[in-house]
């Protein structure tokens, strides 16, 4: 068993909503959470005699989002029907896109661990309305909610490009990043707003030749958690199965599974891929859609840098890890007070750490962003500028921070107020450093025979000084005093 | 003061002037209802308390020298096919029975806006699939010119209630001929507008591609009167026309100035398939136009003959994907005991559909399916391009084509239920202007040997139902056909 190797493949449908204020064909507000069936009217309930209107904003969106991930905007579009009978589909069809979607062929960069990315390719990215809910909780009978149908998604298909669970998190999670800069997905995980169904088979690899699992397509997981595990879990299973059964892709279909997050498994949901007839054709209730060169050019003007590029931007201009240079990117908010604020003033690793330890810790106890806390990008600057030339330490600058969130007070009045200036006065502190050799002959012998207990000998004289200053005192200051009384 | 002796124009004109009263009007028309309707069955349901509410409330606004609209007082029936909140929309079908749609059609609402007197909706094939109305799964409708024979359809009721003056006038819709069918096996005047001139919302959709609302009417002035009202971009149907590409005119102002310097296309070879006294009426016709000075052209239109092969595959796949709602899960009849949630479908559709819409779904469903789309649903495509080429050319060289409405005239009842082919033949002269999206209307012309009346059809390019209607006015101005009504009415 040990000669045997393997390798993943995977290819992702995800369908994101989008942040429209309506749904894809009427004029019902979207929503989250509200009275079963208070968000419906004749077109999304599918009554007879109603008509579908294409909102303009969800083709905004969607030609947006195209963009972004490098696939052509289609000059020419249409809506097709793709009919099955489901209760929580009130027409029994769906309005989608079948052979001419939005977006074509393109691409995403993932990032991957230690700075590197990898290219994912895109398949298509095309729009459709969502459906309704069924709800088992009644007893004998089934209900349907349908304030969810006529939402707005984006389904974005990839090619089977990715070849772990990590490479799968990796893009799903980048995915929202994008969708939420570009402003036209929530990508509100706990709503529902990102849906995520993997297609997973393994390429193994024997002495005897080389076999293909049976593909397996994971059916609508929300969660990143999930999508990481079960894939991961499905890679295991492929893995015993086909060493239990021998069996093949060549040998059985494609079967669908659902993911078990109580048990962490996957459950088999249908053996054999029935053979779907959608009997597509085109909507004749919508007019197709072209995207003339000027729209185009009006869409491509909201276009922003990209996360990632930002991201590898903050690496090489502002020689931030990639690290801190990823958490400043994750929301578009965080990186644009970040670059506001070094445009005022400060050192990027100062304002990194200011903004990413303190800030976005009380953004997100306050459920916000940067930009919600009532704290000017110049205000954090100038914080940062005190810190970098000593008049507060570090840590008291974090503390100042927080003072300015809860107060709205300018950082030197709270410097001020709180008694966090720094003692960098090197005559003032001279003495001080004096009056505490002379307490502590013992420790100063200690420096003066060298070895290992040296360095700790002086960290405690330091300690010492600060505690005399009542923390006041520069660190840099007192340590520079201190190397020049013992080594003079 | 009885609209069986008055068009709706000359009714509104007494009841705007105070000369009579929308009362006097509604509850004669209620008078008219009670003696025929029981033989003539053109209503599946009627508003009595509610018509003479409105009609009331209109004579009390004119004595006030309030405001009205353009239909004040006046009768209207409407298909049962146009959703309203009053009342029930059950477009014919056991599935819908009882179903009370929750908001109303545009045309409704226009109607409404305008003052019309609604007194009923009318009798249809189900779901609008039928020629004849015998299709209807919840009564029968006569001819009132001969009891023993169907109206035509699917818009029959309406035609039978404007002939037999249970209204002053009448909407109906036309797919692929419901409309000027069953006007030309009635005896009055039916127009179907340019595909997206009127509204299609809250038309309960058969073929969304192919239907469009249409008045009947006892007179062309009184079918552009209904016209006006009912014309225009409506921001709730994406396929109805912006009127700054396509105006909406006054379609009355100018209906009496005949067309200067008219050419009428006719197609002999085509014609050529209907009863010889419907071949009779229509030279008789074009000799009408010739002595109004209007020139006569023979054109070819080699790809009509498969208009009705195109048809019944766009139209039935169309509906496919329209009528899989009907389920017995959101609305309409449920099945009383399903095993599981597929025999709620399967039942539910099995049990409330009728026979023809059943066979045009398999059709439809068919021609759709993967490996037969190329073949069937894409080439009747093509041939629907085809066909409007052909008007295009055809266009090239005169003002209207003139044909007959249908190859015969109103047929007796039951005779044809059993050949759907053969009904299917009854809207061969109708099914291109629906394929091409363009105007056409049917104005009577004429009476064959069993005194039934035949029909002319009229169509002209998209978007001139003003010119069309001019056209079609010559012919009465110069005719009386229009003035003859079944001797069930009294005169």
């Amino acid at each position: 068993m040990s000669d045997i190797s393997y390798k993943v493949i995977v290819g992702l449908e995800i369908h994101v909503q989008l942040r429209t204020k309506t749904k894809m064909f009427c004029s019902c507000a979207l929503g989250f959470g509200e009275e079963a069936n208070s968000r419906v009217c004749p077109v999304c309930l599918g009554m007879p005699g109603s008509l579908p209107v294409m909102n303009k904003q969800a083709v905004e969106y969607s030609m947006l989002a195209s963009l972004a991930l490098n696939c052509p905007v289609a000059s020419f579009t249409k809506w097709d029907r793709k009919s099955y009978y489901y209760p929580d589909l009130p027409k029994n069809y769906q309005i989608s896109q079948y052979d001419l979607p939005l977006g074509g062929e393109g691409y995403i960069e993932i990032p991957l661990d230690g700075g590197r990315t990898k290219r994912i390719r895109i398949t298509r990215a095309h729009l459709e309305e969502d459906a309704g809910k069924n709800l088992h909780t009644a007893g004998s009978f089934s209900q349907v909610d349908l304030n969810r149908a006529g939402t707005p998604l984006l389904e974005i298909v990839t090619e089977p490009d990715m070849n772990s669970a990590e490479e799968v998190k990796a893009l799903a999670v980048e995915l929202q990043r994008i969708m939420r800069y570009l402003g036209v997905s929530e990508g509100d995980m706990q709503k529902g707003h990102m849906r995520f169904e993997p297609n997973i088979n393994l390429v193994i690899t024997r002495p005897d030749g080389q076999f293909r699992t049976p593909i397996v397509e994971v059916k609508n997981l929300n969660s990143f958690r999930a999508l990481e595990r079960s894939v991961a879990y499905e890679i295991e299973r492929q893995l015993d199965e086909f060493q239990e059964t021998g069996r093949t892709l060549e040998m059985g279909n494609k079967s669908t599974r659902g993911w078990n997050d109580d048990d962490q498994v996957t459950v088999l949901q249908r053996e054999k891929e029935e053979a779907h007839d959608y009997r597509y054709f085109p909507d004749p209730d919508l007019v197709p859609v072209t995207t003339t060169p000027e729209w185009l050019d009006q869409i491509k003007a909201q276009l922003c840098e990209l996360p990632l590029a930002r991201q590898a931007r903050y690496v090489a201009e502002y020689g931030l890890s990639d690290y801190d240079a990823g958490v400043l990117t994750g929301e578009r908010a965080t990186a644009d007070f970040f670059e506001q604020t070094l445009n005022a003033a400060g050192e990027p690793k100062r304002v990194c750490n200011l903004l990413t330890q303190v800030g976005l810790k009380l953004a997100h106890e306050r459920d916000g962003d940067l930009s919600s806390l009532g704290v000017e990008p110049a205000a954090v600057a100038d914080l940062a500028k005190m810190a970098d030339a000593g008049t507060v330490s570090a840590t008291a600058a974090g503390t100042i921070l927080e003072a300015m969130v809860e107060t709205g007070k300018q950082p030197d009045v709270l410097a001020e107020e709180l008694n966090l200036i720094q003692k960098s006065d090197a005559g003032e502190l001279e003495g001080i450093v004096v009056q505490i050799l002379t307490e502590n002959p013992q420790v100063v012998e200690q420096i003066a025979a060298g070895g290992k207990k040296s360095k700790k000998a002086q960290g405690f004289l330091l300690g010492q000084v600060m505690q005399k200053t009542q923390g006041q005192a520069n660190p840099k200051v007192v340590s520079e005093i201190l190397q020049r009384k013992l080594n003079g | 003061m009885s609209p069986g002796k008055q068009t709706a124009i000359e009714l509104g004109k007494q009841i705007g002037a105070g000369q009579t009263s929308s009362l006097d009007a509604t509850k004669a028309v209620f008078a008219s209802i009670d003696r025929l309707e029981p033989t003539v069955g053109a209503f599946i349901s009627l508003f009595r308390d509610e018509a003479l509410a409105k009609a009331q409330d209109v004579d009390r606004r004119i004595a006030a020298g309030e405001p009205v609209g353009a239909l004040a007082g006046l009768p209207v029936a409407v298909k049962d096919v146009l959703c309203t909140r009053f009342g029930a929309t059950t477009c014919g079908s056991r599935i819908l029975e009882n179903f009370h749609a929750p908001y109303d059609a545009t045309v409704i609402r226009k109607l409404l806006d305008a003052d019309a007197v609604i007194v009923g909706k009318t009798n249809m094939d189900e779901f609008a699939m039928g020629s004849s109305t015998e299709n209807s799964s919840l009564k029968q409708t006569v001819n009132p010119w001969d009891p023993s024979r169907v109206p035509g359809g699917s818009s029959g009721g309406s035609a039978a209630a404007v002939a037999a003056r249970l209204c002053s006038v009448a909407l109906g819709s036309d797919t692929g001929g419901s409309v000027r069918q069953p006007a030309s096996f009635c005896g009055v005047v039916g127009l179907k507008p340019t595909y997206g001139r009127v509204s299609r919302y809250g038309l309960v959709a058969y073929g969304s591609s192919l239907d469009q609302v249409g008045p009947l009417a006892q007179t062309v002035s009184d079918a552009a009167l209904m016209l006006n009202v009912i014309a225009g971009h409506d921001p709730a149907d994406s396929t109805s026309v912006d009127e700054t590409v396509a105006p909406v005119e006054d379609y009355l102002q100018r209906i009496d100035e005949p067309v200067e310097g008219l050419k009428i296309g006719v197609v002999p070879a085509f014609n050529a398939g209907a009863e010889t006294p419907i071949q009779s009426a229509l030279t008789a016709a074009l000799d009408v136009y010739s002595n109004a000075g209007a020139e006569i052209v023979e054109i070819e239109m080699p790809h009509l003959d498969y208009a009705i092969a195109a048809y019944y595959v766009i139209a039935t796949a169309e509906a496919s994907g329209n009528l899989a709602r009907y389920d017995g899960v959101h609305y309409g009849h449920r099945t009383e005991h399903p095993a599981d949630y597929v025999e709620v479908y399967s039942k539910s559709r099995e049990e409330a559909l009728g026979q023809e819409v059943k066979r045009r779904i398999m059709l439809g469903t068919y021609a759709l399916s993967s490996g037969y789309y190329d073949a069937y649903y894409l080439k009747a495509l093509k041939v629907r391009n085809l066909i409007r080429r052909d008007f295009t050319r055809a266009f090239e060289q005169c003002d209207a084509i003139l044909m007959p409405v249908a190859p015969t005239t109103a047929f007796k009842i039951g005779e044809k239920m059993d050949d759907p082919l053969k009904m299917y033949l009854s809207d061969i002269y109708t099914i291109s202007a629906n394929l091409a999206g363009l105007p056409g209307i049917s104005i009577p012309c004429g009476l064959d040997g069993n005194d039934l009346p035949i029909g002319l059809q009229i169509m002209t390019p998209a978007f001139t139902e003003g010119k069309l209607l001019r056209i079609a006015r010559m012919f009465e101005n110069a005719t009386d056909w229009h003035t003859r009504k079944p001797a069930m009415v009294e005169s």
